[in-house]
């Protein structure tokens, strides 16, 4: 029989009100997601409010309840401070949630899925590029999840792939040789450095990403190619979406000519400059 | 909530108004159908009376109260009772997510500027975005009234700061000075069960005595 009481490492990836001051949490554990309930947490006077707010990531006491575990403790081991200070970071931050929240079901174990979003939430707090981030982020949640693209053999035929591909199929499951491309004439195209930017996304450790040297318009198509992808496998986009969608505006209302000073100006902005 | 929560046989044992009292209950929020269910039963056994003026006080909820045309706080008139008031400094405007906000600063007796009511916050996994809430009506308030300050109350969770982030980016081409709550220890706490980030900004903001 299990004990009334355990322990768990965890990042909270979700958050919604219930009855008069409890919070649900969706938590993201090396065992898998799970949703708990935090009993109080609104109250300004709540112990735990503050080491439960989204994105930390903490050890929990948990102890069993009838339908949901309850929090009892949470002891924070990091709690991104400088990637909450910045709106792009939320939203990037928001985003990865967001995605391992719809990719993960419940209570299904997958210790690498855990470790990915975690380094991608230390990525971001360190101030790497948060769209390159994002997109090693993607290519290696789906690895974890079973959903890897293609790009190394052909989607259609298994062939290997040489620089001369230039179209990327998200029904087909990734990159597509130039002949059955031809057969596949919905698959959008993709360019060279987009289409060696993923390669590269995907073979290396996630870690990499935000020292890359990227143009913008690679990253935007990358960022294109990614979504048509995961939207072919979620049936439809994030939510997370329209919020950095209107970050990436109004930044661009609010300071129309900064120097860029955190990296992040630049935030997949292809055809966007600043030169305007 | 679509269909009867009750099974046909439930329904036939409770009654169909009772059942029907318990379905209207427990769509209220923080109401489950246990509590909906003894709710219910209280009101069977209340006087004619007391239902009757639930009754009428919901009807009047409705009838009578709507949202202030200007701040969104409620209001019976076209605008609330802080709009109207003459006594108010309209240079201020304190920005907070929920009217019951505006409540709870009232209570202090400190403030004596506007409020805008934002209903809601953003939150990106709920599907909350800029447009769902009253964001570009303040916008339209401090290009159109004679502002000076914005002070920034949302709450100081994750889903509050970034609203106040994104506020913050949206107000200051428009020139007036965009403050935020202070952020700190809670009266009657202990120093020793505050989390790091509260005592942080609890240092941060400490103050000459």
């Amino acid at each position: 029989m299990r004990d009334r009481v355990y322990r768990t490492e965890a990042v909270i990836i979700r958050r919604s009100d219930v009855g008069e001051a409890d919070r649900v949490l969706t938590i993201l554990t090396p065992l898998g997601k799970q949703r708990v309930v935090a009993r109080g947490a609104r109250k300004i006077s709540s112990r735990l409010a503050g080491h439960i707010e989204l994105f930390t990531h903490a050890t929990l006491m948990l102890a069993i309840g009838r339908n949901l575990h309850i929090v009892t403790q949470s002891n924070p081991l990091e709690r991104f401070d400088r990637l909450r200070t910045d709106l792009e970071r939320i939203g990037a931050a928001y985003y990865a949630a967001e995605l391992v929240d719809r990719l993960v079901e419940e209570a299904d174990e997958n210790r690498r899925a855990f470790a990915l979003l975690l380094a991608t939430l230390r990525s971001l707090d360190a101030g790497a590029a948060a769209d390159l981030t994002l997109r090693a982020y993607e290519l290696h949640l789906l690895d974890a999840l079973g959903y890897r693209p293609q790009l190394h053999i052909c989607a259609v035929c298994g062939e290997l792939l040489t620089e001369s591909t230039d179209r990327f199929s998200a029904s087909a499951g990734g990159a597509v040789c130039p002949r059955c491309a031809i057969a596949d004439r919905q698959a959008p195209p993709m360019s060279l450095p987009a289409f060696k930017l993923l390669r590269y996304l995907q073979a290396q450790p996630p870690e990499i990403a935000g020292d890359l040297r990227i143009s913008p318009a690679t990253r935007a198509e990358a960022e294109r190619l990614m979504r048509a992808y995961l939207h072919q496998i979620l049936e439809r986009d994030l939510r997370s979406l329209a919020f950095l969608e209107d970050v990436r505006l109004t930044q661009h209302l609010a300071e129309p000519d900064h120097a860029d000073t955190t990296g992040m100006r630049r935030f997949a902005q292809g055809d966007n400059d600043d030169s305007n | 909530m679509v269909g009867s929560m009750h099974t046909a046989n439930e329904t036939q044992i409770l009654t169909e108004p009772v059942a029907r009292l318990i379905e209207e209950f427990s769509r209220l929020p923080g109401i489950g159908p246990k509590t909906a269910s003894r709710l219910t039963f209280f009101m069977l056994r209340a006087p004619d009376e007391a239902a009757r003026s639930l009754a009428e006080a919901l009807i009047a909820l409705k009838q009578q109260v709507h949202f202030c045309a200007r701040c969104y706080f409620i209001a019976q008139g076209e605008l609330c009772v802080v709009c109207t008031s003459p006594a108010r400094d309209q240079r201020l405007i304190c920005v907070v997510e929920e009217p019951l906000d505006v409540v709870a600063i009232e209570r202090t007796g400190v403030f004596r500027g506007l409020y805008h009511v934002l209903h809601g916050r953003i939150a990106p996994l709920e599907g909350m975005n800029r447009e769902d809430i009253y964001f570009d009506e303040l916008l339209d308030r401090v290009r159109t009234e004679p502002v000076e300050e914005v002070i920034l109350a949302t709450n100081p969770n994750l889903e509050g700061e970034a609203t106040a982030f994104h506020l913050q980016r949206a107000l200051a081409p428009l020139g007036v000075r965009i403050t935020r709550l202070a952020r700190g220890l809670p009266t009657g706490g202990d120093l020793e069960w505050a989390d790091p980030g509260t005592l942080s900004s609890a240092l941060e903001g400490r103050r000459e005595l």
